[in-house]
């Protein structure tokens, strides 16, 4: 790790060090939200539409769950990214002052969406009551396409920035003769948005199954649990494969477009063909590779299904243009996570699949289980290692090819901006603490109500208080609908 | 031409969040001021209710600010986040604070923990104005210009501090003559004459923060003073004024729902005031509206997103703000959550 601090500290001004971290830590922690401000809207609306077609109390119950852990994390999701708007002007103002007008035009779209995602998603939070069931949902049903809107401007920008397109250099390096529409669509862009929508979704699927996976574990086998673990999970399982496809043709597509990139996930230091695949492994400064597992030949056939493929080195280009070692290793480990993660995913996905298409039923095994509450985690690390994957893939190049991240750097004092990250580090830790905390206390208080009710100590006064809301639809099965 | 009307939608921008955001912060600031756990229960209980379903939508116009000033204006977004840093580093921790303490304190039952959450939120509404403003003030002086290094002077200056507290009572005002209104909606008597007499008293806070700041502005930021005291600017003032003025008179008369229009106008007409103040500047005397602008297809480009924006985005903002004047919008309460226990019965193996 020291040695890594060397590289960082190698090249670029002092403050440069902070401020990527400062970047990390804050991009780093509100990825983890994006994937269920991306993709929770749908899932509920999923689980929601199940409800009112079926008259089914524990599905609609389940949303109305769901929406209340949104209304928090969605406000959490929001400060976060608010702040990292600020931080590219405050971090990166070099970045946004020469090619701002370039490639902004995605974050436009991108602002648009989410204000429309902010109403829609305040309708839905706090329309459970007073709206008609079905006028409800349909106001809702615009909120994933309005994520995926928000989604495509902000991956328009960071496809941007890895295959900068849609613009000439004058005499003096600045960009002029812009062209919008080469901006936004660059040859990144198909691939990183559909790999990043599919990831997101199905992290957010693994993730919210995975709840109900622990309490099935526990032992409370019912139907809440089995409706609030299938629906989530199937449409994770149905896109992990589907996942895989994306994910190995994204791979490509950066062997193409972005060379250097690929040559750095890879570990390829020498252009050539034949050239052999390692699994982990460790990148040294002269080119050699301690570790890892070498199987010969495998990277030209997946770069170009032909051992004669020819991969470009990392030497290709001079060290200064390219990530050093460490950066390379960095990249590489974040890939093949990635990738390793990706694939037990898919076998676990096959496993559900098979056992579904058997028995019409949920595997028996608790193994099964076990593994199922840990996807959530693991696509969660999935999600972290794709990102770093990308980022660190592209140093030393904040616009590949065109700016370096020391020429975009702010001047602000590198002591300012080690002070900013430490607060930074605990405004965070305490919030995601308290976000986290919140959230075992809700999920605990409707566990003890729900056993508290069925132990016979009916809610019956808390219902007292409500006189509309979801309509008797939600009584039609279950305790309720036994009592009327 | 292009970059005029790129100008003038940023201005809108900003008179937009000015509006929407300010009165958000202004809740918080009565919130600060709402004393302890059994007196201010009351005055928290509905700054919580009248806030909740329109706060995330009220501050994603400052989203759109920032969007617009580096696509629109990439120079203008560069100069001022780099002279500007330490206000606006404060705003964005602020920013977060904020959030994160309103949407937490929600869920939360234990009044310690509620206490906590609660405090953060105040503390930052107040706060992150002020920086805001701040900036605003600083920017006006004319000690920023391109290529300008951070500096504490650039932002600690006289009129930054008085800009800042003008942002703060603006909001209060706000905050006041909104939650009025939302105390007649949701019919608690008691609290449509605490609100109105704070919207009252921040008037007059505003008002001797203005006397003061247009001394201090006479020879500090003198460009936008000259702006704000003559011609057109001086007109939007004083229609502000009368807005302020018919605001207060409203309140007067309970008429909340039109006291909420003209307050408002006024504060919107004041962004409007300074941003005409300004002309052609972007940041008076060094950065015009023309050189700042980015690339003219990009800027073409951007207002086109902008018109589709409006009309995608803009019936969907009037429905919120409909269903939530007419009470459509509730939280999920905890009976809603609770409601059953169907489907916990374990399945028949």
């Amino acid at each position: 790790m020291n040695s890594a601090i060397d590289h960082f500290l190698a090249d670029g001004p002092p403050q440069l060090l902070p401020a990527r971290e400062l970047m990390a830590f804050t991009l780093g922690s509100h990825i983890l939200l994006v994937p269920f401000g991306v993709a929770l809207p749908a899932i509920t609306l999923l689980m929601h539409y199940r409800g009112l077609r079926k008259g089914d109390a524990v599905a609609l119950l389940l949303a109305r769950r769901w929406s209340a852990v949104m209304a928090v994390q969605f406000a959490i999701g929001i400060v976060t990214g608010t702040v990292l708007s600020f931080e590219l002007g405050l971090l990166w103002p070099g970045m946004m002052g020469r090619w701002g007008d370039v490639f902004g035009l995605g974050f436009g779209v991108e602002a648009w969406a989410f204000f429309l995602e902010a109403i829609l998603i305040a309708i839905y939070l706090y329309g459970w009551r007073r709206l008609k069931p079905w006028t409800h949902f349909w106001l809702g049903l615009p909120l994933p396409l309005a994520a995926l809107m928000g989604a495509f401007g902000i991956v328009a920008a960071n496809a941007w920035m890895n295959t900068p397109r849609g613009f000439d250099l004058d005499a003096s390096g600045n960009p002029v003769d812009v062209d919008v529409r080469k901006a936004i669509f660059t040859p990144m862009l198909g691939p990183e948005y559909w790999h990043f929508v599919v990831g997101v979704v199905l992290t957010a699927g693994y993730v919210v199954a995975g709840v109900y996976a622990v309490g099935w574990l526990r032992g409370r086998r019912d139907r809440y649990h089995r409706l609030g673990f299938t629906v989530p999970f199937s449409v994770a399982a149905i896109l992990t494969p589907v996942q895989f496809v994306l994910g190995d043709s994204i791979a490509r597509s950066v062997f193409h477009e972005q060379p250097v990139k690929f040559a750095a996930t890879e570990l390829v230091w020498k252009t050539d063909t034949h050239v052999p695949e390692y699994m982990f492994g460790r990148l040294h400064p002269d080119g050699t590779i301690s570790g890892g597992i070498k199987i010969p030949q495998l990277d030209s056939i997946l770069a170009g299904f032909s051992p004669d493929t020819k991969v470009t080195g990392l030497t290709s280009v001079p060290a200064s243009d390219r990530p050093t070692a460490t950066q390379a290793t960095i990249a590489h480990w974040a890939f093949d996570i990635m990738v390793t993660i990706g694939s037990l995913l898919v076998l676990l996905a096959l496993w559900y699949g098979w056992c579904w298409l058997r028995n019409r039923d949920l595997p028996r095994s608790r193994w099964f289980f076990r593994c199922a509450a840990l996807a959530g985690g693991a696509c969660l690390l999935t999600v972290e290692c794709g990102w770093i994957t990308t980022e660190v893939g592209r140093q030393p190049w904040i616009v590949y090819e065109n700016m370096r991240v020391s020429e975009a750097v702010t001047d602000t004092r590198a002591s300012s901006l080690w002070v900013m990250l430490g607060i930074v580090v605990v405004v965070y830790v305490l919030v995601f603490g308290a976000f986290l905390t919140v959230l075992l206390k809700m999920s605990r208080g409707w566990r003890l109500a729900d056993e508290g009710a069925l132990a016979g100590a009916t809610a019956g006064d808390v219902e007292g208080d409500t006189p509309y809301g979801p309509r008797p639809l939600s009584t039609t099965a279950g305790v309720d609908g036994g009592r009327e | 031409m292009i970059e005029d009307a790129v100008a003038w939608v940023l201005l809108a921008a900003v008179a937009a969040y000015a509006c929407a955001g300010g009165t958000d912060y202004g809740a918080g600031f009565w919130d600060l001021l709402a004393g302890g756990a059994e007196r201010g229960r009351r005055p928290r209980w509905l700054i919580d209710h009248a806030m909740a379903p329109v706060w995330e939508t009220n501050n994603v116009w400052l989203i759109f600010v920032l969007v617009v000033m580096w696509t629109g204006f990439p120079v203008l977004f560069q100069t001022v986040f780099t002279a500007m840093w330490l206000p606006l580093a404060l705003a964005a921790v602020g920013l977060v604070l904020r959030g994160a303490g309103f949407a937490l304190r929600k869920p939360t039952r234990r009044l310690a923990r509620r206490r906590v959450y609660g405090a953060v939120f105040a503390v930052s509404s107040v706060v992150t104005p002020f920086f805001l403003g701040a900036v605003v003030g600083g920017l006006a002086t004319g000690r920023v210009a391109p290529g300008t290094k951070a500096s504490a002077d650039a932002w600690s200056n006289g009129t930054s501090v008085i800009a800042g507290l003008l942002t703060v009572a603006a909001t209060a005002f706000l905050g006041a003559v909104f939650l009025t209104a939302d105390a007649r909606r949701f019919d608690a008597a008691d609290l449509v004459g605490y609100f109105r007499l704070r919207a009252w008293s921040s008037l007059g806070v505003i008002a001797v923060l203005a006397v003061v700041g247009l001394v201090v502005t006479d020879d500090d930021a003198r460009y936008v003073h000259d702006g704000l005291t003559s011609g057109i600017g001086l007109a939007l003032v004083l229609a502000a004024v009368v807005g302020a003025l018919a605001t207060a008179g409203l309140l007067y008369r309970a008429a909340t729902g039109w006291a909420r229009i003209t307050a408002v106008g006024s504060v919107a007409l004041v962004v409007l005031a300074w941003g005409l103040a300004q002309r052609p500047y972007l940041i008076p005397t060094s950065l015009t509206v023309s050189q700042a602008a980015g690339a003219s297809t990009t800027l073409r480009w951007l207002m086109l997103v902008t018109v589709v924006a409006v009309v995608l985005v803009g019936p969907p903002l009037v429905l919120l703000y409909r269903l939530d004047t007419v009470g459509a919008l509730q939280p999920l309460t905890e009976a809603d959550l609770r409601r059953t226990a169907a489907g916990r019965e374990p399945e028949s193996p």
